[in-house]
């Protein structure tokens, strides 16, 4: 075992590195994306059971199909990876940035609105900084849940730690073979923690003091 | 910001107004798939620097009729005239920051600072931060909070009557000439409620802003309110007119119903002492001998004597049989002295004669000097006088109020625009 570590050191930071890059970006896209969504979808009740339907349906499909099924029309490597994470992550977030928007007291949203804020800055100076640490709670859960995903996206040649899980899996019995699997485990299991870590302290930066817990 | 030059008497030795005439044009809001409009037709004219109270059973539409006078309810017919210009068709963003706004439990940003809230309006106007620094210590001074205390912070740290003068003060940040509030003292217990109620009297007798307040309970807006516009269902206007006149001359049933029993208690609290003749009293000093005190009872055929000190405070007030078993008058105080200062309310002044033993009390003006007695009947008197008066008083100068499905006629003879000059405010007993 110790052997497998110090011979593959500097390939296991990499692929690490290449796993870790590959989870913050594509939450970043995915946060983005759903909360540009869910401020679209929040004001109409049967959007926003629309969309939380979606996001309860979508997160049901198993991630090996789903990226098997991309392969076809996007080939091998990185282009399906990062769509299967942000797909996947953005399903959490999509539903607690609409559970967030639509949980704001509609007294305050009034009172904006009474002060004479237009829509666009009652949502960016009230409503979102209002529904953050609902949001921040779905990037954590999805933030947890696309480390897994990521590693099955080495099916499709993606980039990062899936690549040590598979080539342990597919030679089991052989030398090495279960090494390879467990620091492939192990490592995704380290980052999501130091992911987690990390979003715990933007949570602590970013959470104004007002409504802070 | 724009003053009306509508000379007033009652307010020429006041501070000037700083408030805008509001009126509401034959102002309809229908809701789609309801077949009776929430408001109907409605004409009100709301008088420049003038408290007028909105009340009604919930459900009403006084809380619609509120908010579109800021639109935050658009009204589907009609005009909104705000001193004197048509604001139905400009930025209602921009036409709401010219008018403050509270509501219930203040409507704080509970992510923001006392001071960030404030600071909204006047941000929002391009401000400078020193200018507006100023203004958010001014503010919270002017509703009692001290502002190093109070500035950063965050309205969960403030108890609920605290947030409600923060909010209070956010309206009044950019000196809006109107505030609309909405049930502003409905979330705060009795005690509070009164305190805030007496401080926004006292900010609007220095602001003389236009305040329009919905409310449901009637002995606020008896309390509060220049003129009361009583509602029914759809906005329908039962009667719009002073408290005392509501009181004394209640439109119909359904008003009586409203203002409940004890009408001509509430009418009480809307006279005070100094308004109302206070009798004489035989006035005596510690020191005097009580055979000569006793004699001049008997020449103005009085039963009591006042002692007052060296200041002219009361100190006792002693009935024959007490004076005749002394030789001179004392100099001690009697804790137990029925006394009202001459602001109190009838209602404060019977109140203290209910329990003293005279059936009377002691009025005392400025530095707590005797000014004279006041007694029940004295009480009585001031009732059916003020009761007459307001029966009698032809509401001159007062505002238009008035539904077009009651006065179809009217309106079709009439002219469309009611005529600003009625908007001048009319005299009140209590000013």
């Amino acid at each position: 075992m110790t052997d497998f570590l110090v011979d593959r050191i500097d390939s296991i930071l990499f692929s690490s590195w290449q796993h870790f890059s590959l989870v913050v970006q594509c939450l970043l896209l995915a946060a983005v994306g759903a909360v540009v969504l869910a401020t679209l979808v929040y004001r109409s009740p049967t959007l926003s059971a629309l969309v939380n339907g979606i996001s309860a349906i979508g997160l049901t499909i198993p991630a090996f199909a789903l990226i098997g099924l991309l392969i076809a029309p996007l080939g091998f490597g990185v282009g399906p990876a990062v769509i299967v994470v942000a797909f996947f992550a953005a399903l959490p977030i999509l539903r607690n940035a609409v559970v967030g928007l639509t949980g704001i007291d509609p007294s305050l949203v009034e009172a904006a609105r009474g002060i004479g804020m237009g829509r666009i800055r009652t949502l960016v100076r009230i409503e979102l900084p209002l529904a953050w640490p609902v949001i921040l709670t779905g990037i954590r859960v999805s933030a947890q849940m696309v480390m897994g995903i990521a590693a099955i996206t080495a099916y499709a040649l993606g980039p990062g730690l899936g690549g040590l899980i598979f080539s342990g899996l597919s030679r089991l019995g052989g030398a090495n073979s279960f090494e390879s699997v467990a620091t492939g485990v192990v490592c995704v299991i380290l980052l999501a923690l130091v992911l987690d870590l990390l979003l715990v302290g933007l949570g602590r930066l970013t959470t104004p003091r007002g409504i802070r817990v | 910001m724009s003053e009306t030059t509508l000379p007033s008497p009652s307010t020429a030795a006041a501070p000037a107004i700083t408030g805008a005439s509001i009126l509401l044009d034959t102002v309809t809001k229908r809701y789609p798939g309801q077949g009776k409009p929430a408001v109907n037709g409605l004409t009100l004219e709301i008088p420049a620097g003038k408290i007028v109270m909105f009340v009604g059973p919930s459900g009403c539409g006084k809380t619609t009729t509120l908010k579109m006078i800021n639109r935050l309810i658009e009204p589907t017919e009609g005009r909104i005239v705000l001193d004197g210009d048509d604001v139905t068709r400009i930025d209602g963003d921009a036409l709401r920051r010219r008018i403050g706004y509270v509501i219930q439990a203040g409507g704080l940003f509970p992510h923001m600072s006392v001071a960030a809230n404030i600071a909204l309006v006047p941000k929002m106007l391009g401000w400078s931060k020193e200018r507006i620094a100023a203004r958010v210590d001014e503010l919270l001074e002017l509703v009692s909070l001290d502002p190093e205390r109070y500035r950063d912070r965050f309205p969960r740290e403030l108890s609920g009557g605290q947030q409600q003068r923060v909010g209070v003060a956010r309206a009044l940040a950019a000196d809006p000439p109107v505030l609309l509030m909405d049930e502003p003292f409905g979330a705060v217990d009795p005690i509070t409620r009164q305190r805030l109620q007496d401080e926004l009297l006292n900010i609007q007798s220095e602001l003389q802003k236009t305040i329009v307040c919905v409310t449901h309970d009637f002995d606020e807006a008896v309390k509060l309110g220049d003129w009361i516009a009583i509602f029914n269902e759809g906005a329908q206007l039962v009667q719009y007119d002073t408290p005392e006149r509501i009181l004394a001359e209640p439109a119909n049933e359904f008003v009586e119903n409203f203002i409940g029993s004890g009408a001509g208690l509430k009418q009480l609290t809307l006279t005070r002492v100094d308004e109302v003749e206070v009798a004489d009293a035989v006035v005596a000093r510690p020191g005097d001998l009580a055979t000569e005190v006793l004699s001049r009872m008997d020449a103005v055929g009085h039963n009591h004597s006042v002692i007052v000190d060296a200041r002219n405070r009361p100190l006792q007030w002693l009935s024959r049989r007490q004076l005749s078993r002394l030789e001179r008058v004392g100099a001690a105080r009697d804790p137990r002295l029925p006394v009202v200062g001459n602001r109190a309310t009838l209602n404060d002044a019977l109140d203290t004669m209910l329990v003293s033993s005279v059936g009377a009390a002691l009025v005392t003006g400025p530095r707590d000097t005797f000014r004279g007695v006041i007694d029940v009947d004295t009480v009585m008197d001031a009732i059916g006088r003020a009761h007459r008066h307001a029966r009698t008083a032809h509401a001159q100068g007062r505002p238009v109020g008035v539904n077009t499905g009651t006065l179809e006629a009217v309106q079709a003879s009439g002219a469309p625009g009611v005529p600003a000059a009625g908007l001048a405010g009319p005299e009140r007993t209590r000013e």
